[in-house]
């Protein structure tokens, strides 16, 4: 299905990522935003709340954080593209109905603009501390898709991606931007609609009584239902069978829980994108994602003309994580390079995909502004050595 | 690769003013522009700057760090950032609004009395305007053209007009200013 | 055997009258014997027959508690969410399909103990929706703790010696904050009770039912109260009908009187009113109201 064009802006712009993010949702179709005013993530519902009444859908500004995401996972039940957006406390206070929605196997796209923490932290500086958060910051075990942009024209793009994602998925997908993407205002380029390709979320084609709402398909993907329909489905947090009645007990728990963790792993070739550059002879790799990966390039250019073979490995998604590549990789060079605004959390990731076959070298930075690319350059320089 | 802070006090328009800066540049004159901004918790009185990198390739380190030029309109701002500035650099003040220190600094110095232009104008709020319209003339890395363009597309229409006047003014001290010189 | 006896002694057709409400192939429900949700659950049954709403518009939320697991015995869309959050995942609903019909049924710990912050807002903004609140004294699902409507002296697990924070006035809460309904009824009330659901049923905007209900295994036990029949029959003795009283004076006090009846019946524009009317004031032609997904 292509966009609406009513509700593309298309032309060419000097937005910000938080604005363009917001164009996205309403590119992607997004219909209810749920959201709660935090630094920096704001800008995004605020644009969207001056655009929706003229391009049609329901804005709330909520109480808090759980409400939002609450919100969320009811309004994605109507059949909504549902979008909430905030920042590291507010990100917290959601962790339970993401939780929710994970079981319910509701699509629907959270949008973290990160800064500093923990705690209040800098609520007007950058972060990338929120990686391991979005993966598994809510209790008990299940999957996710998370994307990270580095510029508001590609905050557009993904927030749309996370959307054909989350459809597809039936899970939530997240758009891991930060406050330098957030608060940097570039060009953005919003094409045509007819040039931006939407995914329809599957419905069930059988009657209510042959209808099992979590029955999967080959994907392990079930069909849905919209409440209203007619199909008087029950849908609870509780471990549930493909009727979605609670059953407590283990063999219950296995079959669920593995399929909601399948679904994603077993789909993750078709989920996992990255940028792959000049890695053919490299010796090292730097591996990076958000504004980290922008920020790299400078350091990977003076390396260059200094005669180091230096490949790039950039996540666009980066969860689910990209073990095979890093795998591939990692047995032909002598170390990754991973800057991140954070001490330490997708270099784990790095470490674990690579085996020991090569070294995974951190340049950490502990958040409140971007690496100076001299670091990365140093970085690269000890790992060839 | 040219790095630009223009600072002041929050109220005074400043991210506005970058904001007009970076989109000429990027939209109508076909490079890349990148802005950011910072400012305290204090919604108005404080310290409060936004900066543009210009470039003919992408900009990939979206911050200044030794700026080219810096426009100060506040004697906080001037105080804050003045020692940033690259040797040889170009400074634009408000005239009645930074006092120079003793110190000579080493860059080409261009006062305007943007403030006071405005208010003649009959609204200080569009001071910053009349700061582009002589950062336009006198710094030309952005068009004339480019720049009005901006502005049209960056305030509401019942304030184009102003905005636009606001700017030729700025604009026009500029020149004089650069002939006097020359 | 006589053909003509056989004939008389032929059973009436072994169907549930509530079948066309309930999920029976989920009976038997959870609840202890004597547990007032049952009852709840009947009266609500009666109500939505009797308020001709089309069950495939009727949509049913509940928390977490044992009044969180009605949800997942109603035959409608019903949606058993998480611990407080009912209301603000109904308001989900209701804003994502503005033509279904919302109900939040939940408990008193829920709805005003972890909940309380979505209550009142929901209120305040009249979001289209009933809330039918069991109040059962207690968090009675985890084992009988203290909760936000627990009357001042009562034994609880969590207030052994006696409960000394004061509770909840639940009606006057809801007045408060904007409801423009507001009931309170005992689990005895089984008509009455019916009936204030029918009539909140066809009301537009944030309504509020407090149902007092007997926790007979927990509540009754630890404070000594007799089994769930000694507390009907306490309701019988000591509910008092005052439609119309003053939300102030609707405290419970321990084992005190409890006036029951509507309190509040109003009209206000609800969430969904306001944000199209001033929309439309707003932009005219250009206001592109939303309506639900199929719009």
């Amino acid at each position: 299905m292509k966009a609406d064009p009513k509700r593309v802006l298309t032309g060419a712009h000097y937005l910000d990522g938080d604005h363009a993010c917001s164009e996205g949702a309403l590119a992607a179709g997004c219909t209810f935003i749920a959201g709660y005013p935090i630094t920096p993530s704001t800008e995004v519902v605020e644009r969207i709340s001056e655009r929706i009444p003229t391009v049609g859908g329901i804005f709330i500004q909520m109480e808090d954080e759980l409400a939002s995401m609450a919100a969320v996972v009811g309004a994605s039940w109507t059949g909504a593209k549902p979008l909430t957006v905030t920042s590291g406390p507010g990100f917290s206070l959601m962790m339970e109905n993401i939780g929710l929605a994970c079981m319910l196997e509701t699509p629907c796209v959270i949008i973290n603009v990160q800064r500093g923490g923990p705690s209040t932290g800098l609520p007007t500086l950058t972060g990338q501390a929120d990686m391991m958060q979005v993966r598994w910051g809510s209790h008990g075990d299940y999957e996710i898709i998370a994307l990270s942009p580095n510029s508001p024209q590609e905050c557009f793009w993904y927030t749309i991606k996370a959307f054909n994602l989350a459809e597809r998925y039936r899970v939530p997908a997240f758009v891991m931007t930060d406050e330098c993407v957030g608060h940097m205002t570039e060009k953005v380029i919003i094409p045509e609609a007819d040039e931006i390709e939407l995914y329809t979320r599957r419905y069930t084609k059988l009657p209510p009584e042959e209808y099992l709402p979590f029955k999967p398909g080959p994907d392990l993907v079930p069909e849905m239902v919209r409440a209203g329909d007619g199909y008087k489905i029950h849908a609870t947090g509780l471990t549930h069978d493909e009727k979605g009645y609670p059953v407590m007990n283990w063999e219950v728990q296995e079959k669920l829980v593995r399929r909601l963790v399948d679904k994603i792993r077993k789909n993750a070739d078709d989920i996992i994108e990255f940028e792959e550059e000049a890695t053919d002879d490299a010796e090292v790799v730097v591996l990076s994602y958000g504004i980290s990966s922008r920020v790299a390039i400078p350091a990977i250019q003076k390396a260059r003309k200094e005669g180091i073979k230096v490949g790039v490995l950039r996540l666009v998604v980066v969860w689910p994580f990209p073990e095979k590549k890093v795998l591939e990789l990692s047995k032909k060079i002598k170390a990754f390079v991973v800057p991140e605004i954070n001490y330490g959390q997708i270099v784990l990731e790095v470490e674990r995909a690579a085996r020991g076959n090569c070294n995974a070298v951190l340049v950490p930075h502990g958040g409140g502004w971007v690496h100076n690319p001299e670091d990365i350059y140093k970085a690269i320089k000890e790992a060839v050595r | 690769m040219i790095e630009i802070r223009i600072s002041g006090f929050g109220g005074q328009g400043i991210i506005r003013c970058g904001l007009i800066i970076g989109k000429a540049a990027s939209l109508y004159d076909g490079k890349s522009a990148t802005l950011t901004q910072s400012f305290g918790p204090e919604a108005r009185g404080s310290a409060c700057s936004a900066q543009v990198v210009i470039d003919e390739e992408r900009v990939l380190y979206p911050y200044i760090t030794v700026p080219n030029i810096l426009v100060a309109m506040s004697q906080e701002a001037y105080s804050k950032f003045s020692s940033n500035l690259k040797e040889g650099g170009t400074l634009l003040i408000d005239t009645d609004l930074v006092k120079l220190d003793q110190k000579k600094d080493k860059v080409k110095l261009y006062a305007i009395p943007a403030t006071r232009i405005a208010e003649e104008m009959g609204n200080k709020i569009i001071a910053n305007i009349v700061m582009l319209g002589f950062f336009t003339a006198v710094t030309k890395i952005i068009s004339k053209d480019a720049a009005r363009d901006s502005i049209s597309g960056s305030v509401p229409e019942r304030f184009v007009e102003l905005n636009i006047k606001a700017f030729d003014r700025g604009y026009e001290y500029g020149e004089n200013l650069l002939g006097e010189n020359a | 055997m006589n053909e003509t006896l056989t004939k008389e002694l032929k059973l009436p057709e072994e169907k549930h009258p509530m079948e066309n409400i309930l999920r029976m192939d989920r009976i038997p429900h959870i609840w202890c014997s004597t547990c007032g949700i049952g009852i709840a659950v009947t009266s609500f049954a009666i109500a939505l027959e009797k308020a001709k709403i089309p069950l495939d518009q009727v949509c049913v939320v509940s928390g977490i508690g044992c009044s969180g697991r009605v949800a997942g015995y109603v035959k409608l869309d019903s949606f058993h969410s998480t611990h407080g959050r009912a209301i603000p995942f109904a308001t989900g609903l209701k804003l994502g399909n503005p033509k279904l019909k919302t109900i939040v049924f939940s408990g008193d710990g829920d709805l005003f103990g972890i909940g309380g912050n979505h209550f009142i807002h929901s209120a305040r903004r009249n979001m289209d929706m009933l809330v039918l609140c069991i109040n059962n004294f207690i968090y009675a699902m985890t084992g009988g703790q203290c909760a936000a409507t627990t009357p001042l002296t009562a034994n609880t697990s969590t207030s052994p010696y006696g409960n000394y924070e004061y509770p909840f006035n639940l009606p006057h809460l809801a007045d408060s904050c904007g409801a423009v309904y507001v009931a309170r009824w005992t689990a005895l009330h089984v008509r009455r009770l019916a009936n204030s659901i029918t009539e909140a049923l066809n009301k537009r905007g944030f309504s509020f039912i407090e149902i007092i209900c007997p926790c007979s295994t927990i509540y009754a036990r630890r404070n000594r109260l007799g089994s769930g029949l000694d507390i009907m029959k306490f309701y019988h003795d000591n509910s008092v009908i005052k439609h119309g009283a003053n939300t102030k004076d609707l405290d419970i006090g321990y084992q005190s009187k409890i006036i029951v009846g509507k309190f509040v019946d109003r009209e206000r524009p609800t969430f969904l009113d306001c944000l199209n009317d001033w929309n439309r004031k707003k932009f005219g032609d250009k206001f592109r109201e939303y309506g639900g997904p199929d719009d």
